[in-house]
């Protein structure tokens, strides 16, 4: 039986090798207002990097440190220079979406170098406790806690002490003005994400040894850890890291002992959602700040859209309508069936993220929300298929809505960190809510779909019934964009103070936006559930998100047929050139990244 | 103090009046204790040097910011505090200082959002059922409601047309595509669709050059002489004099003067403020001797 001081100690360490990832992530805010999504990536990276170290090279202790330290430090040069700097001057989406598709390519390359399996890393200290009152502490432990002073120490005495330090706190406090007298800005964003990675790789190498197992799942957590621990703290407050670290490891440790394992990750996105609502400068901001000026209209790339003329969208109505009576393989239509179920979900995504500008990354959770309810109405309650998936729809607009809704008051960045924890805490619910959602075992012998009785049997059926949904939504949808909602999503987007002082209220439109897409998102995991027959609390995760997210911003931002074309792109292409699922991802995160490179707003742009 | 508080014999009651309205930020008192009456059909302007306060006064009196202490009452009625959406309803228009237009709006939308507390899918005001019942109006569209948009639509190419063809031509071109004194006459276009009660300008002719600005001054003034009720932040002197009823001069936060054109224009804490202390006694002293 482990007593407080075990899990004060247990809390003090996890705190301190996440105070070692939420140093970089404030560092790097703090020079560059930019939250690093890939930081978790660079903590996976370190930790097989100190696997191939310890395990392959058999490299002693210290050598492992220093070698791990370097070579983190060396992949955050990379991404500094060739993800970051080319988008200096472009709108502020664009580094936040280049730091996603970041760490979707470095997770990728993880995986597909080591395989997917848990590998153990041992930490090549002697198995031994000491005892300290009523608790045990181990020379990891030790070691943990002497890196992370270590590491604090030497970057305060390089950031006090050190020209190059005082020009990265120079440009923390005001860019432009360290850039005229003379800073060199791109000097010390490299030196900020050298810093950074080396620490976040250190972190990972550290929590592998701690558990004596790495995997590459491990690598979004910590990036959650991360921020959780850098917003409590106060974005781009270096010593507020540090301590929200330390909170959040004994606000872990204390909810485990409490509430046990099973809910470990929950407390970190809960403390997060209440920081985010309640405190957004961080819990030790002073209490009355000049509110700072938004920046105006920049957030999305102004661009018109490409008209597609009627003739067009009609012809390729007809020739998907008529498909299934052609000799085409079930293999396509079933191919072509997922691309519509994922055209429902960027039609959903494509109207919060770009026609709103609510850029949700746990967009797969109101998937789960649809799925969920229908298959559950369907298996438990008898309710007809076709009933069963209009009410996943309705349930995932209104619990969807409520449960983003803390959301609503956030802007930029902040609304993809809590989308995504709010997308996380829905997950851990349906995994622990056993009594309604059979917890991890998932629910298993979903009805298959049928139409006001009928079952739908065959895949050309199956086809017509997904895509005429689809098209029905997305008809619905361009009539919305056309009203005088579709105006006031758009002004809100481009400009939410100035949309404020004319009437029109942030969370009634954020809420109707969240609604409607809700609506469609839902709809799609339904019919996703009663084809797959099976679904659990991983089969709608975060991968989807980012893929619905990569589908919109090829189609372009807000753009209706843009979110279709995207989708039967992403979804439909790789299918038909057979490449393996693992390689689909590292595709994607590519796709994602040419993109915001190269054509941010998408092929038939921006509405 | 500078000239009696000047009200037209028409109304009692001021249409905006502030008592005593603070803000402070950290140490700084950005609006310390300002005091305004503002009849209706008045327009007052508010000069004074750059940090003097005068934006955030706009905030606080259009919602985005709310004071410290003071209060703001609209037609007697206390309306401190409240959000903006609520202050626009009440008739409440406001133009920005650096300018904010809907960059991926056509002009015409962006008028129209100036219209948006006129539509009447927004009116009811009943949580959650109001909501979904302008999300149902706006889909199913009923005759009602498009007869209203292309309504809303005239007014828009009316308020367009007093631009005469600066905007009219241009009107399906996206805000981002057009110069910047286009945006800044949007801006004003926006809020002349608000059927504004209040009509709040900072800095119109800001970045714009002669002709452009005495083409803003001439439709300030026509607005005037419709009876609206202006509150103008300007720089350029000029304009104000000739616009003016009257004029309010801030300084670091406080109104340091208060009255007709020529008054404040003579005053010698205005001439310390806008010229700094050392030469604001040479020059009283040389319009001293002058006079």
């Amino acid at each position: 039986m482990a007593s407080w001081l075990d899990y004060t100690i247990n809390g003090l360490i996890l705190g301190n090798v996440y105070a070692l990832v939420a140093v970089g992530l404030a560092l790097i805010f703090g020079v560059s207002r930019l939250i690093n999504f890939a930081q978790g990536s660079i903590y996976l990276v370190g930790a097989y990097i100190g696997w191939v170290a310890v395990v392959g090279l058999r490299t002693p202790l210290f050598v492992t440190i220093v070698v791990v330290a370097v070579a983190s430090a060396l992949v955050g040069l990379i991404i500094e220079r060739f993800g970051l700097r080319p988008l200096r001057n472009s709108v502020r989406i664009a580094p936040l979406l280049a730091t996603i598709g970041i760490s979707f390519v470095l997770d990728q390359i993880v995986m597909l170098t080591f395989s997917p399996n848990p590998r153990a890393l041992p930490s090549q200290l002697p198995d031994i406790r000491f005892r300290i009152g009523t608790g045990t502490i181990g020379p990891l432990d030790i070691l943990i806690a002497c890196i992370g002073i270590t590491a604090a120490l030497l970057l305060f005495v390089f950031l006090r002490y050190s020209k190059l330090g005082w020009a990265v706190r120079a440009t923390a406090q005001d860019r432009d003005a360290a850039m005229q007298m003379g800073v060199d800005v791109n000097r010390v964003n490299q030196t900020v994400f050298g810093i950074a990675a080396a620490l976040g790789g250190l972190s990972g190498m550290l929590v592998g040894m701690y558990y004596n197992q790495i995997d590459t799942a491990m690598s979004l957590h910590a990036t959650l850890k991360g921020v959780v621990a850098e917003v409590v703290g106060g974005a781009g407050n270096v010593p507020g890291a540090v301590v929200g670290s330390l909170l959040l490891g004994l606000v872990e440790s204390y909810g485990v002992a409490v509430f046990g394992t099973s809910y470990r990750n929950m407390f970190a996105f809960i403390l997060l959602i209440l920081v985010l609502v309640f405190r957004p400068n961080g819990l030790f901001a002073s209490a009355k700040q000049a509110p700072p000026e938004p920046l105006t209209g920049t957030f999305i790339a102004p661009s018109s859209p490409v008209r597609i003329p009627g003739l067009v969208l009609g012809v390729a109505f007809a020739a998907f309508a008529v498909l299934p009576l052609l000799p085409v393989s079930n293999y396509v239509l079933q191919t072509l069936i997922n691309a519509w179920i994922f055209a429902m979900l960027a039609l959903s995504l494509t109207l919060v993220a770009g026609t709103i500008g609510q850029v949700s990354l746990g967009h797969a959770a109101l998937l789960a929300i649809g799925a969920y309810t229908s298959a559950l109405l369907s298996l438990d309650f008898a309710v007809p298929v076709s009933i069963s998936i209009l009410c996943g729809g309705l349930m995932s607009a209104a619990l969807g809505t409520i449960l983003i809704s803390p959301s609503f008051r956030l802007r930029g960045h902040y609304v993809s960190i809590a989308t995504l924890a709010i997308g996380e805490i829905i997950s851990l619910v349906i995994l622990n809510w056993e009594t309604v959602t059979r917890g991890p075992i998932g629910v298993s012998g979903i009805p298959p779909l049928s139409l006001f009785g009928y079952e739908l049997v065959g895949t050309g059926s199956i086809y017509w019934f997904s895509f005429a949904v689809m098209v029905l939504l997305a008809l619905l949808q361009v009539r919305l964009l056309g009203s005088h909602i579709g105006r006031s999503f758009r002004a809100i987007r481009d400009d939410d103070v100035a949309a404020q002082a004319y009437g029109l209220g942030l969370n009634r439109y954020k809420a109707l936006a969240f609604i409607f897409g809700g609506f469609a998102a839902g709809v799609s995991g339904g019919i996703a559930a009663h084809l797959y027959s099976y679904i659990n609390h991983e089969t709608f995760n975060t991968q989807q998100s980012i893929l619905a997210l990569t589908i919109v911003i090829l189609g372009g931002l807000g753009n209706v047929a843009g979110a279709i074309v995207g989708s039967v792109a992403l979804v439909g292409l790789p299918e038909v050139f057979r490449i393996a699922a693992e390689y689909r991802i590292l595709i994607y995160g590519i796709v994602l990244l040419l993109l915001v490179r190269f054509r941010p707003q998408g092929l038939l742009g921006t509405v | 103090m500078a000239g009696p508080v000047h009200t037209p014999a028409s109304s009692l009651e001021p249409l905006l009046s502030l008592r005593g309205l603070t803000r402070r930020f950290g140490g700084l008192t950005a609006v310390d204790e300002i005091n305004l009456d503002l009849a209706k059909g008045d327009l007052v302007s508010i000069i004074g040097p750059n940090g003097a306060g005068k934006t955030t006064l706009f905030n606080l009196v259009t919602g985005l910011d709310r004071p410290d202490a003071g209060e703001v009452r609209l037609d007697g009625q206390p309306i401190t505090g409240f959000s903006p959406e609520r202050l626009a309803g009440l008739g409440f228009a406001r133009t920005f200082q650096l300018g904010r237009v809907f960059g991926n709006l056509s002009v015409m939308e962006n008028v129209l959002i100036g219209a948006h507390t006129r539509l009447r899918a927004v009116r009811p005001a009943i949580p959650l059922i109001g909501p979904l019942l302008e999300l149902g109006l706006a889909l199913w569209r009923p005759a009602s409601v498009k007869a209203e948009e292309e309504r809303l639509r005239e007014d828009v190419r009316a308020i367009l047309a007093r631009f005469g063809e600066r905007l009219l031509p241009r009107i399906d071109q996206p805000a981002y595509s057009l110069s910047y004194a286009n945006r800044r006459r949007i801006e004003i276009a926006r809020a002349l669709a608000l059927k504004p009660r209040l009509l709040l300008l900072d800095e119109p002719t800001a970045g714009m050059n002669p002709t452009e600005t005495a083409e803003m001054q001439g439709l300030v003034a026509e607005l005037k002489a419709e009876g609206m009720t202006i509150l103008l932040i300007e720089h350029k002197l000029d304009m104000v004099m000739r616009l003016s009823d009257r004029v309010i001069v801030m300084d670091e936060g406080k109104k340091i003067a208060e009255g007709l054109g020529e008054e404040v224009r003579n005053d010698a804490r205005v001439i310390e403020a806008y010229l700094g202390h050392g030469l604001a006694r040479s020059t009283v002293g040389a319009q001293e001797t002058a006079a």
